[in-house]
């Protein structure tokens, strides 16, 4: 789960990670208030969004008089920011974060993440701040300076201070970069994140050093011990198909294509993509309906695809192990029968209980197409979707 | 022989009790020589009384000193799970299979932190389990789309693991092992230790893999495969059509920071000499193939 960059920075402050001064503001007349009472010569208008490369799509702007911020803040509220991260419609700016400005001498990168190989928590820290990470590993990995930390010792302040000098911040600074390093690594720790960055982490004109912005990701498998963090879900920011699925427990990702497939199994579902892909045709969606489908989640499922414009057809690939082929083909044909299908419909059963199932699909008179095994039911629904068009 | 698993093997299920777990312990007891495997169950508070005619213990190292089980499957639910393993790990079992999906990762960090230096394995979680074919299952993969025969199979996916075993059975491929290693991001036993273990099994000729967008284990594998692997290996990755940064149903299933695309997976495993096919229905055919051209 991922949280805006306020959001993010509230957490820091928390962990005793310096700032700067700022508010989030949903509207103008907050953002100019916000500055006035910050006060100062200089201000960051922010726009909050999930994607990241915000500044170069124009989403951030240092201004410095209250009209100005006025004039950043009408520009970019309601703006949709197209950046590297958001695809090409680009996402509506609905928050701002008016910022104090701060007189940068130097910019690092940090950044936390989950080593799956070496299954502990790694720091990476860099003295090319701003730039992305990808970014530095492709063209300079010797400026990315890696530590994994021990998860009883945690970060010890010797190793914290170590990568601090390494990537160049001054002697009269590390104490306080260490007490950050340190912040930033309890934070991850105790809020259950799976990323986390400061990017850039910045080294002012007096020497100090501040967060200057502030991305998290959370494992959504630990929400459930979080509630402070599920507080800042905001809806605006995801895909509106993912959330309703996720209300039936579905997993469910929106895909470009015109081919919908509804399948039992995590690997099996990408699979079933990759094969439509390989027949010429291109998937809708990711839909994952788990071990347990029931006949209400498969139709659930179909209503969820059936609210994309683009669809052209269906594909129902089902590997029944401990789910029976019986239970979900009655699923299948009763949803078929409430959502009205309109879309040609090629279902593929395997597994347990599979003639039962086929006979209930032959027998109820809905014009469903059978698909032998996968690959004749994959080259099935590509010609029915192209025929579709 | 087979790996891992036989049918001499002696189980304790832990979370025997809950739904989950009774419905999947009736399935298990009642495959091949599963009545003789399973012989314990372990739910806190509960020890004394009997399901299925099984005996419940209150701990691991009671169930364990009182049965002689030495494998442990676990289907206790997230919050609870990652101690489940640990307390496994503490009574020293040869083997813990943890079924359970949703562990939070760092609780799975620490766990595996923990049982550095141990001797027990650990498979999952977030899997199916194993099976070794008219022996023993462990898990919950249907136990009739088997058959015995000469043909491992590692997979971090569930229903695709019995794709790739539907494929071989229809063949007349059947299978020596197969086992399901999850798909969390922090878990236990990987591609490689499962394949260092079908390499030296005499009852296994070749094997197929089965990997996901995510991590580098197929890569690590696939590099191990070059140098040592004695037998043929057939692999498919999944999430092809994947888009970056998002996680498609499995926790470790996903592309970031332009790491763990399947293309660059499958780039490697075919540079390694491993048979790839990029059609996830044609899996059991290439192995046929494969077998019959004598490599």
């Amino acid at each position: 789960m991922k949280i805006h960059e306020y959001q993010g920075k509230e957490i820091l402050r928390q962990f005793g990670v310096p700032t700067p001064r700022g508010s989030a503001c949903f509207s103008v007349i907050d953002a100019v208030a916000a500055a006035q009472s910050l006060g100062g010569n200089a201000w960051v208008v922010k726009a909050q969004i999930h994607a990241g490369g915000r500044g170069k799509g124009g989403g951030v702007k240092v201004v410095r008089s209250l009209e100005e911020v006025r004039r950043a803040a009408q520009q970019i509220l309601g703006m949709h920011l197209v950046t590297h991260q958001t695809g090409k419609d680009g996402q509506v700016v609905r928050r701002l974060l008016i910022e104090e400005g701060a007189v940068i001498a130097k910019e690092f990168y940090l950044g936390m993440v989950i080593d799956r190989s070496r299954q502990r928590v790694a720091l990476l820290a860099s003295s090319e701040g701003g730039m992305e990470i990808e970014e530095v590993a492709a063209h300079h990995p010797e400026k990315i300076h890696k530590l994994w930390i021990d998860p009883v010792e945690g970060l010890v302040a010797t190793d914290a201070a170590r990568v601090a000098k390494k990537i160049g911040i001054p002697d009269e600074a590390i104490n306080e970069a260490v007490l950050i390093l340190q912040g930033l690594y309890r934070a991850f720790v105790e809020k259950d994140a799976m990323l986390a960055e400061i990017n850039p982490l910045v080294l002012t004109a007096d020497n100090r050093v501040l967060a200057l912005d502030a991305k998290f990701n959370f494992d959504s498998n630990a929400l459930y011990r979080h509630p402070e963090v599920v507080a800042y879900r905001d809806l605006d920011e995801e895909d509106a198909a993912e959330i309703e699925a996720s209300k039936f427990d579905l997993s469910y990702i929106s895909l470009d294509g015109d081919i919908g497939c509804l399948v039992n199994g995590a690997g099996l579902a990408m699979a079933t993509m990759d094969i439509i892909k390989l027949y010429g045709g291109s998937p809708a969606n990711f839909l994952d309906v788990g071990g347990g489908a029931s006949k209400e989640k498969v139709t659930e499922a179909f209503k969820l695809m059936l609210k994309n414009p683009n669809l052209k057809a269906i594909l129902v690939n089902i590997f029944g192990g401990i789910m029976k082929c019986d239970v979900i083909a009655e699923g299948v044909v009763a949803a078929a029968r409430e959502v009205h299908l309109a879309v040609p419909l090629v279902v593929r059963l395997e597994g347990t209980n599979v003639e039962l199932g086929k006979k209930i699909l032959a027998e109820s008179g809905l014009p469903i197409i059978s698909g032998s095994d996968m690959a004749d039911a994959a080259q099935k629904v590509v010609v029915a979707a192209k025929e579709n068009q | 022989m087979s790996i891992l698993v036989d049918k001499n093997t002696r189980v304790m299920t832990q979370g025997m009790t809950g739904k989950v777990g009774q419905f999947h312990t009736q399935n298990c007891i009642a495959y091949a020589n599963g009545a003789a495997c399973f012989v314990a169950g372990v739910t806190p508070n509960k020890g004394g009384q009997y399901f299925e005619g099984v005996p419940i213990y209150n701990s691991v190292l009671e169930a364990k000193r009182q049965t002689g089980a030495t494998v442990s499957v676990i289907y206790v639910p997230p919050p609870y799970a990652a101690a489940a393993i640990d307390e496994a790990v503490e009574a020293d079992l040869d083997l813990v299979i943890c079924i359970t999906e949703g562990i939070p990762v760092h609780d799975m960090l620490r766990t595996r932190y923990k049982m550095a230096g141990k001797r027990t394995l650990l498979i999952g979680p977030n899997c199916p389990g194993l099976i070794t074919p008219d022996e023993i299952k462990i898990g919950i993969m249907p136990g009739h789309i088997h058959r015995k025969g000469r043909i491992g199979v590692v997979s971090r996916s569930g229903t695709l693991t019995y794709e790739a075993v539907g494929q071989l059975s229809a063949l007349g491929l059947g299978q020596s092992s197969c086992v399901g290693i999850g798909g969390d991001p922090i878990n236990g036993l990987k591609h490689l230790d499962v394949m260092k273990l079908f390499n030296d099994d005499p009852e296994t000729d070749a094997v197929i893999m089965v990997g996901e967008i995510g991590g580098s284990d197929e890569e690590e594998c696939a590099r191990w495969i070059k140098d040592n692997m004695k037998k043929p290996v057939v692999g498919f990755i999944a999430g092809v059509t994947a888009p970056p940064g998002k996680r498609m149903g499995h926790a470790g299933a996903i592309i970031s920071g332009g790491q763990g695309g399947a293309d660059a997976k499958l780039a490697v495993m075919e540079e390694c000499g491993i048979h790839i096919t990029r059609n996830p229905a044609e899996m059991g055919r290439v192995m046929k193939k494969v077998l019959l051209g004598g490599k």
